[in-house]
């Protein structure tokens, strides 16, 4: 796609809310923002890494906090812009693209926001092809492009730099900032060059949201299957379809987590266990691993093929679970190390391919 | 004895219950103002099975007047939205996501002030009384009558939604106020729109309600009236005057919970039968199952407690095509012309109506104009209607156990006697007032949803907290406290925040308390 327009907010927020694997928050309130700002500014452009000039300044932003938050205190258009303006002038630098760090969830959908506001292209492209917790998990972080200078705005206009060692602390001094802010902040991070951000970014990840999204409303207006339209484009696999029964949380060190269990439907039998972590980690058929992160699996209400969060999973629900492939650098040892099985405590063997 | 009305569209119904008992039922057209219309379902009744008015304890009316009245976008008030937010929320007004025809219906004006609160209770501002009366001035100016009070996380902390209602009201008297933290959950533009939309209604319910007194009163009977709301519990006229939205799904829930006291079934997949689509819900334990998607009602996105209904294109009216090999049935519908378009009415549309009548399921019109249709197509139509309703059923099904179904509503006929997976088909008597029925039944209920901050070793003493306050809140509502209890509990850790911050939801219900001495 070349320019993101308001009729193509909806399949972006639909897509993107596919690719949050479980988490990344509901797009809505993003859509809410990316609307506003379009009807003020106009359309944004859109550039693939392939068009990305080398020296380019580029500027990932996103919301970090709890998804739970943002439904109540609503963010600002302006928070956004803040956050990457506020990085820029830090970095002396002036900023020519916007990226987009997470493409699940929410978060696809605040750079657009930005790119709105800044009359700036947008990059086609996101650090991590899904949706993941924590910052430092983004492909960035294997080609040594660092998390910090970053910088975290809230709406009251506070916005705090951070310069660390190393993205681990980026992440626990981002986090500490963001509670503080009342767990709802945006943040500009892993500033890069263009040469950066074309080695290292998942190319076409927007236009992925966008297209996804559109092969669900059609497959639904031509009462075909939403949830066979979107495996086949992610190259993926139904793994199961079923009723939830049990759903348990727990908090943990900050996170959701919990086990959801499913009852076959639709000629699947036995029980389907999904362990996550805000994203889904793991899926258990019968007690046999059928897929775990770092690829995708995906929780897709049966009828619709509209994405279930792990936040709204409830028994009774109706649901298709779906794997795909991630971007093959997580399958790399280094990739392994920062959002594979044994990174979220499950000692399982990364299975490489085993969605494809 | 207690008396049960639906007040639909088209039809007032009407049944005179002693305990479960159906003593008497009549079905008489909905008119203009409502109120003439009970008014003749009373004296059918009484002409049904005499009864002393005083002897009535309780009558429960159900009503699709309000959601109606949105759909339609008439008879709303002038609204105005007050929102606590400041400096968060700008970019996203109060109506942001409205349709503006609906924004237009209800003159709906926005006001964004400072205030609201953090996750964890801190304030985002302090609230400025100064800038709370200025608004109310300019509402006072573009002469609105009703207002709508949101604040960011008041379902956890509900003081500046109440300090800015006492500074509206004294600025405004005389003016309605709604206050979110009381009519919806967290996620801010939900329960605002919730607010808003019952803002809008609060004339309109005065009205009604008002009017709905005079014709109880007006049949010699003193008995309290209460109104049914969405999730199948009562709410009393006061609350129905002050929360008209809590009454929007009452129709499905009530016709669901009259099938089950009709079929003495409390789990069950309920078919309801009607002139353009089949709506199947399903009951557990006598509750309707609740939809966990957000709610869109006449475009406007809400997170009311509805029950989770899917709906088919088959009912009485529904065109029938093809030959026997390869018949549909719907799921378009000739509707309200049935009685003039299908052919058992002398129309030219073959109907499912003409079907049930073709088989001899139904007396309907003059039969001998459906005597010429081909036994098979009939057949093989019939054979359409059950796998589709089957397969419907099938959907809803949500445990391994085969779930009975219970068959209501006028057009429940075309149904079969057995159903695949679900054994035989109930049909109880009075099918056609099941709504009626389930309003009549109808039990008081208590909710609480909030963030609680959880810590170690204090969870048993939070849930327990949580329960006690939704059983306190189901007896104040009006329920007998010794019939009260828990019916649904769910938590839900907040990802991010700190303290195992946790979101509960507990509702607990109960039998309406009657306080009349006189046998039943």
């Amino acid at each position: 796609m070349r320019e993101i327009g308001l009729e193509h907010l909806d399949d972006i927020a639909r897509g993107a809310a596919i690719l949050g694997t479980g988490g990344g928050g509901d797009p809505h309130i993003g859509k809410l923002l990316a609307q506003s700002a379009l009807r003020e500014h106009g359309p944004v452009r859109t550039c693939t890494l392939d068009e990305l000039p080398a020296d380019a300044t580029v500027l990932p932003v996103a919301m970090m906090g709890a998804p739970t938050v943002m439904v109540e205190k609503l963010p600002s258009i302006e928070q956004v812009s803040i956050a990457a303006e506020a990085l820029a002038g830090y970095l002396g630098r002036e900023l020519t693209h916007i990226a987009c760090a997470e493409a699940g969830g929410v978060n696809s959908l605040i750079p657009v926001v930005a790119a709105a506001q800044l009359g700036l292209p947008l990059v086609d492209a996101d650090g991590m092809g899904r949706a993941f917790p924590e910052i430092q998990m983004v492909l960035p972080t294997l080609y040594g492009v660092r998390a910090t200078p970053m910088s975290v705005a809230d709406e009251k206009g506070n916005r705090v730099i951070l310069d660390t060692v190393d993205n681990h602390w980026a992440e626990r001094l981002a986090r500490s900032a963001t509670i503080d802010m009342g767990c709802s902040a945006m943040i500009s991070s892993y500033a890069m060059t263009g040469a950066q951000a074309s080695a290292s970014l998942v190319p076409g990840t927007i236009s992925l949201c966008a297209e996804l999204g559109a092969l669900v409303r059609q497959a639904r207006e031509e009462h075909t299957d939403p949830v066979d339209a979107v495996v086949a484009r992610l190259g993926g696999r139904r793994l199961f379809t079923g009723k939830v029964v049990d759903v348990e949380r727990r908090t943990v060190t900050g996170f959701a987590r919990g086990t959801a269990r499913l009852s076959g439907l639709d000629g699947d039998t036995g029980e389907l266990v999904l362990r996550f972590q805000n994203e889904h980690l793991v899926a258990e058929h019968d007690g046999e691993v059928r897929a775990v992160v770092p690829d995708l699996i995906c929780t897709l209400d049966r009828e619709t093929g509209e994405a279930v969060t792990t936040e709204s999973l409830r028994f009774g629900q109706r649901v298709s679970v779906i794997s795909a492939p991630c971007d093959p650098r997580w399958h790399t040892p280094e990739g392994l190390e920062l959002a594979g099985p044994r990174y979220f405590g499950y000692d399982l063997e990364p299975q490489v391919g085993a969605a494809r | 004895m207690r008396i049960g009305i639906d007040v639909g569209g088209t039809n007032t119904d009407a049944v005179l219950l002693d305990g479960r008992q159906v003593l008497a039922a009549v079905k008489t057209s909905t008119t203009a103002d409502v109120t003439s219309g009970i008014v003749a379902a009373f004296a059918g009744l009484q002409a049904q099975r005499a009864f002393d008015p005083a002897d009535v304890r309780a009558v429960m009316i159900g009503t699709t007047h309000f959601i109606n009245a949105l759909v339609e976008a008439r008879r709303l008030a002038p609204t105005a939205a007050l929102r606590l937010s400041l400096p968060a929320g700008a970019s996203l007004p109060p109506m942001v996501d409205w349709p503006q025809r609906l924004v237009d219906a209800v003159s709906g004006s926005s006001h964004l002030v400072h205030g609201g609160h953090e996750f964890d209770g801190r304030h985002i501002a302090e609230l400025d009384e100064a800038e709370v009366r200025r608004a109310a001035q300019s509402m006072g100016e573009a002469g609105v009558r009703s207002v709508a009070i949101s604040s960011v996380f008041s379902p956890v902390n509900a003081e500046f939604e109440a300090r800015a209602a006492e500074i509206i009201a004294a600025e405004l008297p005389g003016v309605a106020i709604s206050l979110s933290h009381e009519i919806g959950r967290i996620g801010l533009l939900e329960r605002e729109n919730a607010t808003i939309i019952n803002a809008a209604l609060r004339e309109l319910a005065a009205h009604i309600v008002d009017g709905l007194a005079s014709a109880v009163t007006g049949a010699g009977i003193t008995a309290p009236l209460y109104l049914s709301q969405n999730d199948g519990t009562l709410m009393d006229v006061d609350f129905a005057r002050r929360y008209p939205v809590a009454t929007f799904a009452s129709g499905p829930t009530n016709s669901m919970r009259g099938a089950a006291v009709l079929s003495g079934l409390d789990t069950c997949a309920v078919v309801d039968v009607g002139g353009t689509t089949s709506d199947v819900g399903v009951l557990r334990h006598g509750f309707p199952r609740e939809a966990t998607t957000d709610v869109t009602v006449a475009g406007i996105r809400t997170n009311f407690r509805m029950p989770d209904v899917l709906s088919i294109g088959i009912g009485g009216g529904s065109r029938v095509r093809g030959e026997a090999g390869a018949v549909t049935v719907g799921p378009d519908s000739v509707g309200y012309e049935l009685t003039s378009k299908a052919l058992v009415f002398g129309g030219d549309t073959l109907t499912a109506t003409d079907i049930a009548v073709a088989a001899g399921r139904a007396e309907i019109g003059d039969p001998s104009l459906v005597a010429h249709l081909d036994k098979d197509l009939v057949a093989a139509a019939l054979r359409r209607i059950a796998t589709d309703v089957a397969d419907a059923v099938e959907r809803m099904r949500t445990s391994a156990e085969p779930l009975p179904v219970v068959a209501v509503g006028g057009g429940s006929v075309l149904l079969p006697d057995e159903m695949a997976g679900a054994g035989t088909v109930h049909r109880p008597d009075h099918y056609a007032v099941a709504n009626a029925i389930g309003a009549a039944i109808a039990q008081i209920g208590g909710e609480v949803d909030r963030v609680y901050a959880v810590e170690p070793g204090r969870r048993d003493a939070v849930v327990d907290e949580a329960k006690q306050e939704a059983v306190d809140r189901a007896v104040a509502a009006g329920a007998s406290p010794s019939t009260v209890q828990i019916v649904d509990f769910d938590e839900v850790p907040i990802p991010y925040l700190p303290g195992n911050a946790t979101r509960i939801r507990a509702k607990a219900v109960g039998e309406l308390q009657l306080t009349d001495t006189k046998g039943r």
